[in-house]
């Protein structure tokens, strides 16, 4: 096995030298009854890496991807061009193969890009401070919503009906086991607020989405306001990060806390994982906040370093009373962020969004053309809900068979609503070409006729 | 610091390295994008005014940046990393070459089922090997990391308690327990209850049998644990768990030195984690991301969250709500399918491997732990001499008595000779731990080495060189850092000269 250097003879000095006489009397602490005298058969044995690589590219090629057909998915997460150079970086072994930075001295490299990930992400959103990254924007949701309760020593959350159903079911679930309430306003393309009626003495947080999931545009600003009346927080969610280079921030609405995903910036699809959960809250909250931070100070000699700090919020220090019982971080996709956002700065990004913002405004205008397709957002970013003239479902899947990914149909993320079944969700972004548009008007006009 | 000193305070490959936003250059950027489409926009009023603050660098710069960033961390590509209970092994290339296969890294997840059936069978091999190497019925495969599996297994015992009408209260962890798991209990609604160890490192049975009782919800026990031992009392512990109505978590933690010689469904657990990342091979990319699917017994497979595949005999399906399944999902943990990427880097490991690498694969790691065990147990002192060590020996730092160095010290000087140091200070039931694990992809000259060098670095301890461990690290990018300073006036993010 390639990956095992022990030789035959190295395994036999060394059993000598600890005074067994095989591997398997290291084992005798295990009970006889449960103790495996072969390999599991039922599993094949062992291969060399062409056959592997075969076998894993066989199931690769079964799949339509992203960058071989015209594709409009987004509903949370986006198809993005992403430079070689960001790919290259993160493959550095010394990047990818370390370990958490618990010994300061010698990563140095991971707590500074750490540092200035914190410091891009609360730039973005217009927040104090930012975590080193949460496992993806639906579990920071949850993680926010939590934290709002330990905040306002209160049990009740409002989310709005364009918040992403994931990230309401993954809150749903926490509130379950830890008894707390959720309300959930209705879906609702124009995300119209009537959540500040809902707000009473009771509420820890209204939980927001810009764009919201159906892509419409909001100012929560007196949102925010109602809730600091009533003593609950604001959180806003973002599911595409781009927007946050073309838009009025959260921080700037009075957002207290501010979660989301972070994938379109320098990470892969990746059929849906990893990700990169963003969390960004104001000052007066850092020591509530769950999930890594990397903090400045100085070393041995006065010269500036990182460290991870604050840790007495975390499981390894408090145990049961720590803030949340998140161990890790998503350090790598976090570093694809930086880099990537690195590589734009102000210029790029300002431009890559305003250019996934105009892409998506031609293709809104060519769609409302199209008989049968009614585009219902006034306002988006780079995605937006048309309601067709059939079942979008039905429609998608016919598409995907002449090689277009039209978009996501928003009843595979509503089951229980069937008066959904005609939305679709149309993400656009700076990978669709003249021709990918073309070809998905095209697709959806004979479709449809 | 060396003696000598520089303009530039470089010290030939170690570069100082500013942050990005210290090396600004307004008006640069690394990336070519084509002009922006004269449109009406639709941003509704909504349009971002002033400055973000991000900075302009080229490519070029960014790339030397991100170099140098790298040169400053040790990794397992770099050196030997015998850090217990975090299972730092070679991470082979393959894994990550098929996981950026086309068809692979540019998946939606939500692209129609008829675009995606290679990967939805791809998904469902890695929940067969897991399910055959740990003997269990059926995998969770949604959550994002180690201890989101946790939460995954427990949320999943306490959905099957209150399905019959019974939530119950308390979990029992012991007191060796990675901290992690008390704090996972807690945030699944539970009261945390310790159960003490014997002097034998294991769980006291005496102790943890009378803590059982109707109320008992689960108990959540290592194996092997963190004290390197096998818990050999763990079948009794299992059907004593049982006799009360409660529910077995076990931490899959340590996987590593048990894959392919015992299977944990035979031991009569529930549910246990599996940290993709330790076991096979996934990279830990500096904290993350992780992978954490739960293996369950049928008694909670019921209860496994939403998404799942399930092979229909004529293609691959995705039960994504609760509604459409036939069983009682607790609901959805996560956003999408779980961490995909890592399920592909697992699959080309167990591949490659085969049922009977695996096999060899945790016996060279338990063999590697013992001969460490059995060259340095005359110098140091092994806490628990009497039974084998698992993949990872625990010593104490008795050698270091009166002589002024601390484990601390040990082990920053243990940098300055270019090796990661062990885990110290953990496992909290033994004073000044060090635990060790150099797992199977270690060669015996690299163990020779370290043996070498921890006798020397011992000798030079207790011939009074206290002031030389005490300044450990000299050679490193940065010496000690005041980690009290960083966490008394938090800095965590950068802030222009004229801003602070």
């Amino acid at each position: 096995m390639r990956y095992l250097p022990l030789s035959e003879e190295d395994r036999k000095d060394m059993l000598e030298a600890i005074g067994v006489s095989s591997i398997d009397e290291l084992y005798c602490d295990v009970p006889d009854s449960v103790l495996l005298d072969k390999a599991v058969e039922t599993l094949p044995t062992v291969r060399g890496e062409m056959e592997v690589d075969r076998a894993i590219s066989a199931m690769a090629a079964k799949n339509t991807g992203a960058n071989a057909v015209p594709s409009f998915l987004g509903a949370g997460l986006y198809h993005h061009h992403v430079p070689a150079t960001v790919d290259y970086m993160i493959q550095r072994g010394e990047f990818l193969t370390s370990y958490t930075p618990y010994q300061p001295e010698v990563s140095q490299g991971t707590l500074q890009y750490l540092f200035e990930f914190q410091t891009q992400v609360a730039m973005l959103t217009g927040m104090d401070i930012a975590n080193a990254s949460m496992y993806d924007g639906a579990t920071a949701c949850a993680e926010a919503v939590l934290m709002a309760n330990r905040v306002t020593k209160r049990n009740k959350a409002i989310l709005s009906g364009g918040l992403h159903p994931h990230y309401r079911d993954v809150t749903r679930t926490h509130a379950h086991f830890n008894e707390f309430d959720v309300i959930s306003a209705e879906p609702d393309v124009d995300n119209v607020e009537d959540l500040i009626d809902l707000i009473d003495d009771e509420t820890s947080c209204v939980v927001v989405q810009t764009p919201s999931f159906f892509g419409h545009l909001n100012d929560y600003t007196k949102l925010g306001e109602a809730c600091h009346a009533k003593k609950a927080l604001l959180v806003v969610v973002f599911t595409e990060v781009l927007s946050l280079g073309a838009l009025k921030t959260p921080g700037e609405m009075g957002a207290d806390i501010v979660v989301g995903e972070g994938q379109s910036v320098g990470n892969a699809l990746n059929f849906g994982g990893p990700t990169v959960g963003l969390f960004a809250v104001r000052k007066k909250y850092l020591r509530q906040m769950p999930g890594r931070v990397c903090g400045e100070t100085v070393d041995a000699d006065g010269r500036r370093g990182y460290v991870l700090t604050l840790s007495t919020r975390e499981q390894h220090i408090r145990r049961e009373k720590a803030t949340s019982n998140i161990c890790t971080n998503s350090g790598l996709c976090a570093l694809a962020f930086n880099i990537h956002m690195t590589l734009l700065g102000e210029e790029g990004l300002t431009k890559l969004s305003a250019l996934n913002h105009a892409r998506a405004c031609q293709v809104a205008d060519k769609l409302a053309e199209i008989d049968g397709v009614d585009v219902l957002n006034e306002t988006f970013f780079n995605e937006f809900t048309v309601r067709l003239n059939k079942s979008a479902s039905a429609v998608i899947d016919r598409l995907a068979e002449k090689n277009v990914l039209a978009g996501v149909p928003v009843r595979r993320l509503y089951q229980d609503r069937p008066e959904l079944d005609d939305l679709m969700l149309v993400a656009v972004t700076e990978t669709a070409t003249d021709e990918d548009i073309d070809a998905l008007v095209a697709a959806l006009k004979e479709e449809l006729s | 610091m060396s003696d000598m000193h520089t303009i530039t305070g470089n010290q030939g490959l170690q570069i100082e390295e500013p942050l990005i936003f210290e090396q600004d250059t307004p008006g640069k950027c690394g990336v070519d994008l084509p002009d922006v489409p004269n449109v009406k926009t639709r941003l509704g009023g909504l349009e971002r005014v002033g400055k973000i603050g991000l900075p302009g660098m080229t490519e070029p710069d960014t790339v030397r940046h991100y170099m140098r960033l790298s040169q400053k961390n040790y990794a397992i590509d770099t050196g030997f990393y015998p850090l217990g209970s975090c299972t730092m092994k070679h991470n082979p290339r393959l894994n990550e070459k098929m996981a950026r296969l086309p068809g692979l890294a540019d998946l939606h997840p939500l692209q129609p089922h008829s675009t995606v059936q290679g990967a939805l069978e791809l998904i469902d091999q890695c929940a067969h090997w897991l399910k055959e190497l740990t003997g269990m019925p059926a995998v969770a495969m949604s959550p994002a990391a180690g201890a989101h599996g946790e939460l995954c297994g427990l949320m999943a015992a306490r959905a099957a308690h209150e399905a019959k009408g019974d939530p119950r209260k308390v979990v029992l962890c012991p007191e060796s327990a990675h901290g992690t798991n008390p704090a996972t209990a807690a945030a699944c609604g539970y009261k945390v209850e310790s159960i003490p160890a014997n002097d034998q490192g294991r769980v006291d049975l005496d102790a943890l049998k009378a803590a059982l009782n109707e109320d008992v919800a689960a108990i959540m026990l290592t194996n092997p644990n963190t004290c390197g031992l096998f818990e050999s009392d763990i079948v009794e512990i299992a059907e004593a768990v049982h006799a009360v109505g409660a529910y077995f978590y076990c931490d899959g933690a340590n996987l590593n030195a048990i894959m392919g010689r015992v299977r944990p469904g035979d031991l009569g657990i529930d549910c246990m984690h599996i940290n993709l990342h330790k076991t096979f091979s996934t990279p830990h990319g500096g904290g993350g991301p992780g992978s954490g699917p739960t293996v369950l017994s049928a008694a909670l497979a019921p209860f496994a969250p939403v998404p799942y595949v399930v092979d229909t005999g004529d293609g691959f399906k995705l039960v994504e709500h609760k509604a459409d399944s036939d069983q009682q999902p607790l609901g959805r943990i996560k956003g999408f399918h779980g961490q995909v990427g890592m399920f592909i880097r697992s699959l080309a490991y167990m591949m490659s491997h085969g049922t009977d690498g695996l096999r060899q694969a945790s016996g060279d790691a338990v063999l590697n732990a013992n001969y460490l065990k059995a060259k340095l147990g005359d110098l140091l002192t092994v806490s628990y001499p009497d039974s084998p060590c698992m993949h990872e020996v625990l010593f104490d730092d008795r050698f270091l008595k009166d002589t002024g160095v601390t484990t601390l010290d040990f082990a920053k000087m243990m940098i300055d000779e270019g090796v990661h140091p062990m885990t110290m200070y953990f496992p909290l039931v033994v004073h000044g731990a060090l635990l060790m694990e150099p797992t199977e992809t270690e060669s015996k000259a690299t163990l020779d080495n370290f043996i070498h060098m921890i006798r020397e670095m011992t000798k030079k301890a207790k011939e009074g060189a206290v002031e030389e461990f005490q300044n450990a690290p000299m050679l490193t990018p940065r010496r000690r850092l005041d980690e009290t300073q960083a966490a008394r006036k938090p800095v965590l993010k950068w802030v222009p000269e004229a801003a602070e």
